[in-house]
C-alpha cells in the first residue's frame, strides 16, 4: 500500500501521538484482510507531532466511540482517491467497554461480569467521562 | 422504581418532604407504629456497621414491619463468589426494600440497576451515604432551625468519608452556606466533588488546621480517618491523628456552633467533650432512626 495516496477507505488522523496503537487495538485492526498503515509521529501544525492510521477498506465501526479515547481525532472517508468525507467527532454521551475503570475501590475491580459504563460529563469548560457506578473519572494515562 | 443511591436522587421538596414526616413521627410515634405492618425490610450488610444497620431495623420494626438479612458478607453467598446482580435478585423474592452497605463504591447503584423493589444506599465504600445525610439535615435543621445561611466545616478525612461527599451534594442545593473543608492534604475532597462545588459556584476554602477556622463555624462536622480504605497501614498511622477535637479547641468555637460527627469515632473527639453541650453526636444518632423510618413510609409508598 502506497501511504501517501489511498483509493478507497478510511484516514484516521489528528491521533495524539503515541496513541495509534490504542486505536489499532480497540478497533481490532489486526483482523482486517486489507493494508493498515500505522505512521507515529507525523509532523503536524497543531500539536508539533500525530500519529495517522490509514486504512485501505471501509470498515464499519462506530467511530463516535474514538472520541472517547481521543475528543481531536478526525476520520476521513477516501473515495476515488480522494477525501469525499470529513467528520469531525461526537463525544459519545456514554461509552460501554470500551475502557475499564481503573478505581481499584470500584465494584467493577471484584465483579468481572460487570459492564464497564462511563457517562460524558459536562464539567465548566471541561467535559469528562465519569464510571457511572464510582463516579472516577477516565484518564487513559492513569 | 425509585431507589436512593446518592442524596441528590431525591427532589429538594422530597427531602422536606421526609424531614417534615420525621419531625411527626418525633413528635407522636404511636401513630405510626402500624403504618408497614406486614412489610418486610432486607439489610444486606456486606461490611460491619453499629449504627445504620441497626437504626434501618429499629425504624422498620418500630413501624410494625419486620426485618430479615444478613450483617456480614461471610453470612452470606457473597462469600461463594455471589454477585450482587444476583443476591438483590433474590433477596427482591423476600423483601419489600432492601437497605444495602457494600465495601465497594457503586455497589448500591448495580444493585439498584437490577432490582424491582426499592434499594437504600446504606454505605458504598468511601462513596456515598444518603441516609446519613438525611441524618444530618435533620439534625441541623432541628438544631439551628434552617437549612442555610450558616458557615459549615467538614474536618478529618474527606478523600474516603463517604457521609462528607454525600453532605455536601445535599448542602449544594441550599442557599448562603460556606463550607469549610479541614484536611491533611491527602486527605481532600475527590476530584469530583470539588468539580461539583465548582461548577455550582459554591463558597468552599480548604484548610490544614481546625483551630484557625473553628471560630467561623455555625456547624463542625467531624470524621473519623477511615483505616478500612487505606491500603496501606502505615499511611494509616501517619494521618489518623490529624485532628483531635478536645476542651482547649471547643473553646475557641462560639457558643452556639453545634458539633456533629456520623460515628464511630475513634480519638478524633476526646471524651471530654461528650458533656460540652454543644456536643449533638448522641442527639444525631437519635434523629438517625426517625429519619430513616420517614424513608422507608417514602420509599414503600406508605399513606403517612
Amino acid at each position: 500500500m502506497n501511504v501517501d495516496s489511498l483509493q478507497k477507505g478510511l484516514v484516521i488522523d489528528h491521533i495524539q501521538a503515541g496513541k495509534s496503537m490504542e486505536i489499532y487495538r480497540f478497533l481490532d485492526l489486526d483482523r482486517l484482510d486489507c493494508s493498515v498503515a500505522i505512521i507515529k509521529n507525523a509532523r503536524s501544525g497543531k500539536s508539533g507531532k500525530k500519529d495517522i492510521i490509514k486504512i485501505e477498506d471501509k470498515i464499519d465501526v462506530d467511530l463516535d466511540v474514538l472520541g472517547f479515547i481521543d475528543p481531536n481525532i478526525t476520520v476521513n472517508v477516501v473515495e476515488g482517491g480522494r477525501i469525499t468525507r470529513k467528520r469531525k467527532l461526537q463525544l459519545p454521551a456514554q461509552v460501554t467497554n470500551v475502557a475499564k475503570c481503573k478505581n481499584p475501590r470500584c465494584i467493577t475491580s471484584i465483579e468481572q461480569e460487570l459492564p464497564h459504563i462511563f457517562k460524558l460529563s459536562e464539567e465548566g469548560d471541561r467535559r469528562v467521562y465519569r464510571c457511572i457506578y464510582c463516579e472516577q473519572e477516565y484518564n487513559s494515562k492513569k | 422504581m425509585k431507589h436512593l443511591i446518592e442524596p441528590v436522587d431525591l427532589t429538594p421538596q422530597e427531602v422536606d418532604e421526609i424531614l417534615d414526616l420525621a419531625e411527626k413521627i418525633i413528635a407522636d410515634p404511636p401513630a405510626y407504629s402500624q403504618k408497614c405492618r406486614g412489610k418486610k425490610l432486607a439489610t444486606l450488610f456486606y461490611e460491619p456497621s453499629t449504627r445504620t444497620r441497626l437504626s434501618f431495623e429499629a425504624a422498620m420494626l418500630e413501624l410494625g414491619g419486620s426485618v430479615l438479612g444478613f450483617s456480614s458478607a461471610d453470612s452470606s453467598s457473597a462469600m461463594k463468589g455471589e454477585s450482587v446482580a444476583d443476591t438483590i435478585r433474590t433477596v427482591q423474592c423476600y423483601a419489600d426494600i432492601v437497605a444495602m452497605r457494600h465495601p465497594k463504591e457503586g455497589s448500591a447503584k448495580v444493585a439498584s440497576l437490577h432490582a424491582s423493589i426499592p434499594v437504600i444506599n446504606a454505605g458504598d465504600g468511601g462513596h456515598q451515604h444518603p441516609t446519613q445525610t438525611l441524618t444530618d439535615l435533620l439534625t441541623i435543621r432541628s438544631l439551628k432551625g434552617r437549612l442555610g445561611q450558616f458557615t459549615i466545616g467538614l474536618c478529618g478525612d474527606l478523600t474516603f468519608g463517604r457521609t462528607v461527599h454525600s453532605l455536601i451534594r445535599a448542602l449544594m442545593r441550599y442557599e448562603g452556606i460556606t463550607f469549610l473543608l479541614i484536611s491533611p492534604k491527602e486527605l481532600k475532597i475527590p476530584d469530583y466533588i470539588r468539580a461539583d462545588m465548582q461548577r455550582k459556584g459554591l463558597a468552599f476554602r480548604e484548610a490544614e488546621r481546625l483551630e484557625e477556622v473553628i471560630g467561623e463555624l455555625d456547624v463542625l462536622y467531624m470524621t473519623r480517618v477511615q483505616r478500612e480504605r487505606f491500603f496501606n497501614e502505615e499511611d494509616y498511622v501517619r494521618l489518623r491523628d490529624s485532628y483531635i477535637l478536645d476542651g482547649e479547641k471547643m473553646e475557641l468555637a462560639r457558643q452556639d456552633m453545634i458539633v456533629l460527627h456520623p460515628l464511630p469515632r475513634v480519638n478524633e473527639i476526646a471524651t471530654e467533650v461528650d458533656s460540652d453541650p454543644r456536643a449533638c453526636y448522641f442527639k444525631q444518632v437519635l434523629y438517625g432512626k426517625y429519619v430513616r423510618m420517614a424513608l422507608i413510609l417514602k420509599m414503600l409508598g406508605v399513606e403517612a
